[in-house]
């Protein structure tokens, strides 16, 4: 998932300043066109193929997906999205209403550590919650003393419901908290001055005002339910991600095309009603000056129930995987024997990481500059098809790579090109977004002044524009090395046999229970994970 | 005669139906300064970015010297046109110097090169700042480096887009004077867009008025304000009182009585009447009015001034009386009145 989109929605830059790009000569646009357009081909062709072997399955495909079997998964799928939506809501809702309007204290620091919750890999949370909250874990141990015997796994549905919930509750945070801090004080005092109490205000004046936030917040959750795959793998609840995997794992490459379709539509459908409440919301958009100096409401009595409810998430989303693999690093459990050096690990997933960064930031440089110049609804649309890599969850290209390398390109299969190719399409939208706001946030006066002084616009890209816009690219560079690292569906169905990868480790030891290699690659990757989330926050400061 | 640019029916159409820029033609002189001058939104820095090559016209020509660079056949993109533009904004580059912002549009590192750039930090007084960063100088002093950099390249034609209205008032008199000495001293042909009416009168040679991307009057400073076309243009450049009359060739009957007229005409008119053209005083001659306001400006006052069946005007006057509200006075036109067609 993309932190700034939710941060910073698109519509942001279209605004003057990419209307007042000079338009480009012909030579120059269908460079970058054609570029783009290559680019684009590789993102959509192999979910083309998938999408169309699966619609080539016919009645035999449709007599698959009606198998109760099937409608089970679509069920599990669904039963988990609704569930973990309401429940990160309601963890959401308070918590971005203390940490933004009330006087609660170290606001900031639950702030940035409930943000830290997000950026945590998934199978990383399901590992340590299972073992926390398992039988014999930490919280028995806590229990035991209250005379409480042994806790019941927490495997299925429960394990899956619980790591999703605190995984994803900060992306509902992150819009309700910016639409309270935008809200219209006077619109509060109005209410007020009509003697409406605290809790009237809130209900009347206030949550109306959330209401595109908070629904633009439970659609980020949703989608991220059904695309995630480490939470439902780990506590193995067959919802599509981990269905899919099963039968790609095991060959049945048209079974899982079948299942992967109606995830595609699933998302898809999601994605539309998301578009469309972005732009119905933008009507509640209220003028920037008033939001800054909003009061903070006095908690009074409230104060140390607030400081637990606030306490009680960051504890359990974000210290207990910490506390976990820490207990791990020291604690003297079985020995793995499959003893990989950490040398070899830190290597493979660095350098893989590295290789698919510069790749990425590559490939977005000519959308990014189509998108910068906008000239025409195709090279919009071209962009808009980029994007298509992130929307769908990893584990569907993930498929349709294996599908059209197995079928076509069988000397790419398994090879580390199309283990590259697999992470690139996935992450292309991170390293254009941060390259087309580098851009956009430089004056388009420059590459005016540049070429009345007689420069052409690629000289000017080269000496202005790329310069100026290098701490952006920069970033989006350093983001996709570092989600690059974590990610697992991807490395795990695409990569060379025996490339092992922090993310690959921590799977199949978990898959073994040597939870003590888990540890040190388990801690590396939590600290990627912060790196990125600070990041993300230094683009947009304005949140923290 | 050679002209620096000239542009033949001129126009520019965006996305929707109307037209922001509509056939508009221009010619410039060599060595002359021509403004644009009209309101925000009227098409004028539209024009100037047509001329400069950033947008393409939807039709018509322009010419720079001898050089077609834009008609139906073919399109000079901007770096190719020889031109030098000053934005609004002064965009220099952040990420190097001033010396650097200047060096710019100049070829790679040759003796040619720094001379050229000491000649132009010397002729906008720049040379004591030439290693500062553009956020360590002043708004003026940014002003003089995108000048310098506009110019060092010699380009046939400057172009300059509301170059003086992100400095504060004090500073822009003077900023206004030392660009013109400068662009006297070079000899260049300029562009120059504003919507300041003090600003075009005062630099310019002549006056381009744009409306609703329609070019109302070419004209020179002189003749915009004594001569306006219309009372569009009238009411834009300076203050103007309009007043009905009867014109009866060369005059007409008003509430001031008779008075002359510059053209001969006929039927009902308005008479444009610039508040120095009347003439205000207290010995009984003209038409008896009462003061509303006073304004002083030192060098010269102006009157708000109520005939008596209640219409108003403005009226300049000398400092050599004094007036207060609600003094009786006598006004009377000084000058001839221009008249227009109801």
């Amino acid at each position: 998932m993309h932190l700034p989109d939710i941060i910073r929605p698109r519509q942001k830059l279209n605004g003057a300043l990419r209307q007042a790009r000079p338009h480009w000569r012909f030579g120059n646009r269908q460079l970058a066109q054609a570029a783009s357009l290559a680019v684009v081909a590789v993102v959509m062709i192999p979910v083309a193929y998938l999408v169309l072997g699966a619609f080539h399955a016919g009645a035999e495909g449709i007599d698959y997906l009606l198998r109760a079997r099937t409608l089970r998964i679509v069920g599990n799928s669904l039963a988990l999205m609704l569930t973990v939506t309401a429940c990160a809501s309601f963890i959401a809702l308070p918590f971005a209403w203390l940490t933004a309007r009330s006087d609660l204290p170290w606001r900031r620091v639950f702030l940035a550590l409930g943000l830290a919750a997000m950026v945590i890999p998934s199978y990383l949370t399901a590992v340590t919650f299972s073992e926390a909250f398992g039988p014999k874990g930490m919280l028995q141990s806590l229990l035991e003393p209250i005379g409480v015997g042994r806790l019941p796994s927490i495997k299925g549905f429960f394990g899956a419901a619980l790591t999703l919930s605190f995984v994803t509750f900060p992306y509902i945070v992150l819009p309700a908290r910016a639409a309270l801090l935008r809200c219209d004080r006077n619109l509060e005092e109005a209410g007020q001055s009509l003697g409406l109490s605290r809790w009237a205000v809130f209900r009347q004046i206030i949550l109306p005002q959330l209401r595109p936030a908070l629904s633009t917040g439970m659609l980020m959750t949703a989608l991220y339910c059904l695309s995630d795959f480490g939470a439902v793998a780990v506590m193995r609840f067959n919802a599509f991600t981990r269905a899919i995997f099963l039968q790609t794992e095991s060959y049945r490459l048209d079974k899982a095309s079948m299942l992967a379709l109606v995830l595609i539509v699933l998302t898809i459908a999601l994605l539309i009603v998301q578009s469309r409440l972005q732009h119905g919301g933008r009507h509640y958009r209220v003028g920037s000056g008033a939001a800054r100096n909003l009061e903070r409401l006095p908690l009074g009595k409230w104060k140390l129930p607030a400081v637990a409810f606030c306490a009680t998430v960051i504890g359990i989303g974000v210290l207990t995987p910490l506390l976990v693999l820490f207990s791990w690093l020291s604690g003297h459990r079985l020995t793995n024997p499959i003893q990989v050096p950490l040398t070899e690990l830190l290597g493979n997933t660095v350098g893989v990481s590295a290789v698919s960064a510069l790749v990425v930031t590559a490939a977005a440089l000519p959308l990014a500059l189509l998108a910068m110049h906008a000239a025409s609804r195709s090279d919009r649309w071209l962009v808009q098809l980029a994007y298509l890599g992130n929307a769908l969850p990893g584990i569907v290209i993930a498929l349709a790579l294996v599908i059209f390398a197995t079928s076509n390109l069988l000397s790419w299969y398994q090879t580390l090109p199309l283990l590259i190719v697999g992470y690139a399409i996935h992450y292309l939208p991170f390293s254009i977004g941060a390259t087309e706001s580098a851009f956009a946030q430089t004056n388009p006066r420059f590459e005016e002044v540049a070429r009345s002084l007689g420069i052409s616009a690629w000289a000017a890209l080269a000496r202005i524009t790329l310069p100026l816009a290098r701490a952006g690219i920069l970033a989006g560079l350093a983001l996709v090395f570092l989600n690059v690292m974590k990610e697992l569906p991807t490395t795990l169905l695409l990569r060379p046999i025996g490339f092992r990868t922090f993310a690959t480790r921590i799977w199949s030891a978990y898959d073994e229970a040597f939870l003590s290699s888990i540890a040190l690659p388990g801690l590396l990757l939590v600290l990627a994970s912060l790196i990125a989330l600070a990041i993300l926050l230094r683009q947009d400061e304005g949140i923290a | 005669m050679e002209f620096s640019l000239q542009a033949e029916k001129l126009s520019k159409r965006f996305d929707t139906q109307t037209l922001a820029v509509e056939d508009i033609s221009l010619k410039v002189k060599p060595g002359e300064f021509l403004t644009l001058l009209g309101p925000s939104g009227g098409g004028k820095t539209t024009t100037l970015r047509l001329l400069a090559g950033f947008e393409k016209p939807s039709s018509g020509r322009i010419q720079i010297g001898s050089r077609i660079v834009a008609d139906d056949a073919h399109f000079t993109p901007p770096e190719k046109r020889r031109i030098g533009m000053v934005f609004q904004d002064y965009a220099l580059f952040p990420h190097v110097n001033a010396r650097e912002n200047i060096g710019f549009g100049l070829g790679r590192n040759t003796k040619e090169r720094s001379k050229q750039i000491e000649r132009m930090l010397a002729l906008v007084g720049m040379a004591p700042y030439a290693e500062r960063m553009p956020h360590e100088l002043s708004g003026g002093q940014q002003q003089r480096v995108a000048l310098a950099r506009a110019l060092a390249p010699n380009p046939d034609i400057l172009l300059l887009d509301e170059p003086f209205s992100n400095l504060d008032t004090g500073l822009r008199a003077q900023v206004r004077t030392d660009v013109r000495r400068i662009l006297r001293e070079t000899e260049t042909t300029a562009i120059f867009v504003t919507h300041d009416q003090e600003e075009a009168l005062s630099l310019s040679d002549e006056i381009a008025v744009i409306f609703e991307g329609k070019l109302l009057q070419l004209a020179t400073p002189h003749a915009i304000y004594n001569r306006p076309v219309s009372m569009r243009v009238a009411k834009f450049v300076g203050d103007a009182n309009f007043m009905p009359a009867e014109a009866h060739g060369m005059t007409a009957q008003c509430r001031l009585g008779e008075v002359k007229l510059f053209h001969p005409k006929t039927g009902k008119v308005q008479l444009l009447i610039r508040p120095e053209a009347l003439a205000v005083r207290f010995d009984e001659i003209g038409t008896p009015a009462t003061v509303l306001w006073r304004e002083f400006f030192g060098h010269y006052q102006r009157l708000g001034l109520a005939l008596a069946d209640g219409a108003e005007l403005m009226a300049r006057a000398g400092v050599d009386r004094y007036f207060r509200r609600g003094d009786k006075v006598w006004v009377s036109m000084a000058l001839p009145a221009l008249a227009y067609d109801v």
